[in-house]
């Protein structure tokens, strides 16, 4: 898994490309938390348009992540979200509590 | 029906195998045309059942996930992940959405609920201290 982000006015997106799975789910996690706990935001955005596959290891990393981000007073929202991922999305409930946004 | 095809994959349960697992089963399938949702639909349940038996099948020891293929009439796929590890005592609890054995470590608890969701039908054998094995099958609809 690779990932690249940008922070700008208040907002940081995150673009991951890959698979993610129980294989990737670590390193997942920490980038995630390295700039959740390393910078200042509004809006933290995860966008999709790499992640081919996704399963519910994904859904518990997103998890997390949203609890962490809720607990700071922001919110997660999610882009560019491919077919796969989109139904795992929405079988599991996650754009309930996560909001698809477009940029 | 009539078995057109069928292979068996023998891989250790490590993280790692379930890419390989899931690309296998796609690739094998392949030939018959699936649509691209079809695919992905048997990439998600092999995903979550072979991630299942690495993540739970053998605590503190190591094991094999045993993956069965089975093509009817070039149009019916029938997958079975089995383990000969620990097993589960309560089935029908496990398959409830969000039951996990391992919260602490932010498992979603949804691997059941997905695998229900992406195949027309799943069978789920357990037996403690014997091993699990997960039958699931997809119908292709326009093969």
């Amino acid at each position: 898994m690779k990932y690249r982000s940008e922070y700008l006015k208040d907002c940081i997106t995150v673009m991951p490309e890959g698979d993610l799975d129980a294989e990737s789910a670590r390193e997942t996690r920490e980038y995630l938390d390295k700039l959740i706990d390393g910078y200042r935001f509004d809006t933290f955005i995860i966008d999709f348009a790499k992640v081919d596959f996704m399963d519910s290891t994904g859904i518990g990393v997103l998890l997390g992540r949203y609890k962490r981000i809720k607990a700071l007073g922001a919110d997660l929202c999610v882009t560019n979200v491919r077919p796969q991922v989109d139904k795992v999305f929405r079988i599991s409930g996650l754009y309930q509590i996560i909001k698809a946004v477009s940029v | 029906m009539k078995i057109t095809n069928h292979v068996s994959i023998t891989l250790p349960a490590l993280h790692g195998n379930e890419g390989f697992a899931r690309a296998a089963v796609a690739a094998f399938c392949a030939p018959l045309s699936p649509t691209l949702e079809e695919i992905n639909d048997i990439k998600t349940a092999v995903s979550e059942a072979v991630t299942n038996v690495i993540v739970h099948a053998y605590p503190g020891t190591s094991g094999n996930v045993e993956l069965t293929v089975r093509i009817f009439d070039d149009r019916v796929i029938d997958i079975v992940v089995a383990d000969q590890g620990t097993g589960m005592s309560n089935v029908e609890e496990a398959r409830k959405p969000f039951f996990t054995t391992k919260s602490q470590e932010e498992h979603s608890g949804m691997g059941f609920t997905i695998m229900e969701a992406f195949t027309d039908k799943i069978e789920i054998l357990s037996e403690k201290g014997r091993g699990t094995s997960i039958s699931m099958r997809k119908e292709l609809k326009n093969a």
